[in-house]
């Protein structure tokens, strides 16, 4: 099949942008969409123009490098997918598609579709942890979990940090990310001593890195590849309003 | 009070403020929804209904006292809850500079992403009702608001047709901030998020019963039911 | 490229210094004898520590703990990107938690026996003793082990062992371990302790007086070529199975970063043991630029089989039972579609080199749940695997539920990589190598839910213990690059960097990278003999040749340039490329991944040759790519006894 694509260039971070036409011709429907990009970029080397630059490493939707927005969709339109799951059976032949970047001043972009995330590494270092040196842990079995949260701490550690959250929520929240991760430790009993500083100080990041608010809008649940769930945002809000009225601990979460 | 400041200088905490407030204005419409109704018993219930609210809490308090607390109460939620709303709005717009060309809304409903704006026009319209029923400086003839005939006042303000078309569209308004409101309340405050389907019918409930209550009356008025 | 400063190992046989004395007490015996460093002098060293999978993540972090000033390098934009997090099975440990037998010691023994007697006794058998450590280090930071009613920490079996050892995370084990070691490394650079380089690649090793002393990276976002110093360096870059370029790497991973230091004179140990792994989504066409890997576990339940008629195009549904081969049960009756990675793999290639193979191309076989799903009903198979299931149909569009699945063997792990003593150190002094980048405790095949523990055994429990024994006889140097080494080098690599950008030919970098993988899947893959390596050999320098005169690479070197990162990295391939098949021609024998056609029993099966080959092939670079200078760490067994595998 053939399709036509819009696609964001930008040739550095302060640079001005705009979409490009490029037409992709005989696309095999078992191609993934990355796979058609490459192809698109095999014709652009081949014409002396520069290749698309996107973000991509594993390709098989765990990473969570690659990431853009196809139609207003972040990751494209299938729903529980990554874009470099996506195969481009989901298209038809003369679809029209625009490509842009996430964005979010909280993500600038550095070149065409790709964005710096590192305000996400941002809000870990924040508090995203458990301190548990090398070597001081006690036997695995000496620290029971009930299955049931440890289920539900999976769903939130599912998380891969691809930032779709972000692109797709009308306000560039960061909720569902920091959500995710204050959920994931906070299900756990290990998780339990920095619980409230962990919620605090995840919080305060997030608030620091220019990401927007939430209104609870659902988007980001959507576009979310591992289908988190927004019910980690209710869990974060009440940890965070629960925390707030609880002195801080004396000791600093964050050190040696 | 520290909590309380360490909580207002987050989101989540002004969220929070904004979701403490809100239960506060629903309370308010829910309760003034059962006031208004009091139209269909007829001139002298609702006006003893209108009298009984400035009596409220006599002979301990004075006339019109816990009025007008409960109105500064009203107040206080009110400025908080725009205020946070002002404050978290900026953020978002600041947070995407540059929009996206195409962006299409998967799961966001109509009523959530008219929160904003439709809380400006239910500003209006409070200030508008304001002065429209309570103090009768707008949509009347001169004289005719007599502040101890409320049922009159309610028959005469809204068989002027274009009145009740701005109440029945304010009210539409209302019924959208609600749907999206109330069930935000349980997920902004983190009410256990597993009973989501119980939330959002409770949101429709209310928003149903608020619009439905509120604009059969301006209906009724023109219709001739209640005159 | 100049090798002065490299270390000339010594003549004649290897010396890994293992400690001597029963295998039980030598890595306490080691640890009572390495030398320590005052708390109080550990932040006045510097140690590099270059990348963040499994071994680097958790390396980096411990040692940011104990004091010392750790720089973390990643070419991804962030430390959780790393390939580790693509792992999915599990991850052994000798918890005996089940109360089957398992122990420390069989840990070991399984590990020694399924890397066909190829891997060295003592790193193996501390491995095994690390193994429960890991578990407890990870539960502790939160990793969501998969656990019973009761709280308790579920387990599997997994290939290769009759204990019930592997814990796993869904199919997501990789992902939360290395996640794990990720927040424990972002606490650190939270802390002060690790100052984290990301977007930064590693493009050589700078060596001072035959100390390892720093690296030289390239910024991938400004371009900029940087010198770093430190006292020590840790490479834990992972493995080049793309130099295969199909394989189920992630793209970007690359040899890169071991191949510099190879050629600063780390030996390279058995480049050519590589492993295919069997249950892969085929290659679907032209396009494709690599491969999926989907658990061993769908084998559990799913039976593998081809049509038995050459040429049978008719769709699987439409086959008859008496006319399909179940070859994996046929020639293995006892361990039947349970067999082992290579075992498997090599069954599946020879009947589609029969013409018996399905799908497009002829490169697939069948992975059926029908008799599963007859037994079992669609919903228990769905909740065992419906993760698999989507991911392929995701893939290929076909429901296997209702279709058989087609696989095919990929290129996945290698086992080979730079040669390292007890203490993971190079033969280059204070350059340390740690994970899939180092040769490894796997021998010639790695069992299944083995990559995950020596990671992170390497970089919880083995590197801060020895980095810091080799920190404490030397003197801290601070990180001042002003050195005339460090110039060298660095211009050494802004000149690698320029004439890959000045070549100006015609072909994209990817075209040259699949044409280096076509040649190594088909003359050096899972099948290799004397004629092919040889016809390898000769058509690898060619193409390296053509590279250097045709590959064109677009924009500049200042900027964000992924065909440039590219570049370099096939650069690099297509010269590691022919060291692989040198030891794969040399290594006559057939051992685990490694399978030489001439050596095999009358029913096909590998034939080992321990009178010769019981050693570890460590090459040393001597400046002329075709002539390597072999060097052999012989192996030898006192606790497990040289035995033929069988899965029959």
């Amino acid at each position: 099949m053939n399709l036509t694509l819009k696609v964001w260039r930008q040739k550095g971070a302060g640079a001005p942008g705009r979409f490009v036409t490029y037409e992709a011709r005989d696309v095999s429907p078992a191609t993934s969409f990355l796979e058609m990009l490459d192809a698109v970029n095999e014709g652009l080397i081949a014409r002396g123009e520069a290749p698309i630059a996107f973000e991509h490493d594993c390709r098989e939707g765990i990473c969570g490098s690659c990431g853009f927005v196809i139609n207003g969709v972040p990751h494209g339109p299938r729903r529980g997918t990554t874009v470099c799951q996506l195969h481009m059976r989901v298209f038809e032949d003369g679809d029209v598609l625009t490509l842009e970047p996430w964005r979010a001043r909280a993500f600038p972009i550095l070149k065409d579709l790709v964005v710096d995330r590192s305000a996400l590494d941002r809000i870990i270092q924040a508090g995203g942890f458990i301190s548990a040196p090398t070597g001081s842990a006690p036997d695995a079995n000496a620290i029971l979990a009930p299955k049931e949260d440890a289920e539900r701490a999976f769903d939130a550690a599912a998380c891969i940090g691809c930032g779709a959250c972000v692109a797709a929520c009308p306000n560039a929240s960061a909720m569902l990310f920091t959500a995710a991760k204050v959920s994931h430790l906070g299900l756990f009993p290990q998780g339990q001593p920095e619980r409230w500083d962990r919620a605090r100080d995840m919080v305060r990041a997030m608030d620091g890195e220019a990401f927007g608010s939430c209104t609870n809008m659902r988007e980001c649940e959507a576009a979310c590849p591992k289908e988190i769930s927004i019910a980690f945002i209710a869990r974060l809000n009440r940890d965070l309003v629960k925390a707030s009225f609880r002195p801080r601990r004396a000791a600093a979460a964050a050190g040696v | 009070m520290s909590a309380v400041a360490a909580l207002w200088s987050t989101s989540i905490g002004k969220k929070a403020v904004m979701a403490v407030t809100g239960i506060v204005l629903v309370g308010f419409v829910i309760l003034h929804l059962a006031g208004n109704l009091k139209i269909y018993l007829g001139a002298g219930a609702f006006d003893a209904y209108a009298r009984g609210l400035r009596e409220l809490g006599e002979p301990i308090l004075a006339y019109g006292q816990a009025l007008w607390t409960l109105r500064l109460i009203l107040l206080a939620a009110v400025v908080l809850h725009i205020v946070a709303a002002v404050q978290l709005t900026l953020t978002s717009w600041a947070a995407r500079p540059v929009a996206y060309t195409e962006k299409e809304a998967v799961a966001a409903t109509y009523a959530a992403r008219t929160m904003r704006w439709g809380g400006v026009i239910l500003v209006l319209f409070v200030v508008y009702h304001i002065l429209h029923f309570t103090l009768g400086a707008v949509g009347y003839a001169p004289g005719q608001f007599q502040e101890a005939s409320a049922y009159r006042n309610v028959v005469n303000g809204f068989r002027v047709w274009y009145v009740s078309a701005f109440y029945i569209v304010a009210q539409a308004a209302l019924g959208l901030h609600l749907y999206h409101g109330v069930w935000s309340m349980f997920q902004t405050l983190g009410v256990d998020a597993r009973s989501n389907g119980v939330y959002r019918g409770l949101a429709v409930v209310v928003a149903v019963v608020v619009v439905v209550g509120n604009v059969s009356i301006p209906l009724a008025v023109l219709g001739g039911l209640v005159k | 490229m100049s090798t002065e400063t490299a270390v000339r190992p010594r003549e004649g046989a290897l010396d890994a210094r293992v400690p001597p004395g029963p295998i039980e007490r030598k890595w306490e015996r080691r640890r009572f004898e390495m030398k320590l460093v005052n708390p109080a002098n550990r932040r006045k060293y510097t140690i590099l520590v270059v990348g963040t999978g499994l071994a680097g993540g958790a390396g980096a972090a411990s040692l940011g703990e104990l004091g010392y000033n750790v720089k973390c390098f990643s070419y991804h934009d962030s430390p959780r990107r790393a390939h580790s997090i693509s792992a999915q099975g599990g991850i052994n440990a000798a918890k005996n938690y089940r109360n089957d037998g398992d122990s420390v010691f069989r840990l070991f023994y399984d590990t020694v026996k399924g890397g066909d007697f190829r891997a060295r006794e003592g790193n193996v058998y501390r491995l095994a003793e690390l193994s429960g450590n890991i578990i407890d280090q990870c539960v502790a930071q939160g990793v969501p082990f998969a656990r019973e009613y009761g709280g308790l920490l579920d387990t599997r079996s997994f290939g290769g062992a009759l204990v019930s050892r592997t814990f796993y995370a869904r199919g997501q084990t990789g992902q939360q371990l290395l996640l794990g070691a990720y927040q424990a490394l972002e606490r650190q650079i939270a802390a002060g302790t690790v100052r984290m380089f990301p977007r930064t690649e590693m493009l050589d090793l700078v060596v001072v007086d035959g100390r390892a002393r720093g690296i030289v990276t390239r910024n991938l976002v400004t371009g900029a070529i940087e010198a770093h110093a430190g006292d020590a360096v840790v490479l834990a870059t992972g493995g080049y199975a793309n130099v295969f370029y199909l394989s189920t790497n992630a793209k970007a991973s690359n040899a890169t970063a071991i191949w510099r230091a190879h050629r600063r004179g780390a030996l390279f140990a058995n480049p050519c043991y590589t492993q295919i792994h069997p249950t892969c989504i085929p290659v679907s066409g032209e396009h494709q630029s690599k491969l999926t890997l989907m658990s061993e576990s769908l084998r559990n339940d799913g039976r593998v089989w081809v049509p038995k008629r050459a040429g049978d195009t008719r769709p699987p549904d439409r086959i008859p039972e008496a006319e399909r081969d179940y070859y994996l049960e046929r020639k293995y009756p006892s361990y039947g579609n349970l067999a082992p990675r290579d075992i498997s793999s090599r069954a599946a290639k020879e009947v589609c080199d029969q013409g018996r193979g399905v799908g497009p191309g002829g490169r697939g076989v069948y992975l059926d749940f029908a008799d599963a799903i007859a037994r079992f009903g669609e919903d228990k198979i769905r909740e065992r695997y419906g993760n698999l299931f989507d991911m392929y149909e995701r893939i290929t569009g076909e429901n296997g539920y209702k279709v058989p699945m087609r696989i095919y063997p990929a290129a996945h792990y290698v086992m080979g990589g730079l040669w390292v003593d007890y203490d993971l150190m190079s033969t280059i002094p204070g350059l340390f190598v740690g994970g899939e980048a180092n040769f490894s405790d796997h021998g010639a095949n790695r069992l299944g839910a083995s990559a995950l523990m020596q990671g992170l055994a390497d970089g919880y429990f083995i590197l801060p213990y020895t980095l810091g024994h080799y920190l404490a006889q030397v003197t801290p140097a601070g990180d001042d690059t002003r050195v005339p080494a460090f110039d060298a080098v660095r211009r050494e690599v802004q000149d690698g960097v320029r004439r890959l950008l000045a070549v100006g030919g015609s072909r994209s970098v990817d075209s040259f990278h699949r044409d280096l993988g076509r040649v190594m899947w088909e003359l050096c893959g899972m099948a290799r003999n004397d004629a092919g390596l040889r016809k390898a050999l000769a058509e690898i320098p060619a193409l390296r040749e053509d590279f250097w005169r045709n590959v064109r690479v677009l924009e500049s070197g200042e900027e964000l340039n992924q065909s440039l990162e590219k570049a370099g990295r096939v650069a690099d391939f297509l010269e590691l490329a022919e060291l692989l098949v040198l030891d794969a021609l040399h290594r006559t024998e057939s051992c685990g991944g490694h399978f030489r056609e001439e050596s095999q029993t009358e029913d096909g099966e590998a034939r080992r040759d321990d009178e010769r080959f019981a050693y570890v092939a460590a090459w040393e670079y001597t400046g002329t790519l075709s002539q390597p200078r072999l060097h052999k760490e012989p192996l030898a067994f006192e606790h497990v006894h040289l035995a033929t595998r069988s899965y029959k």
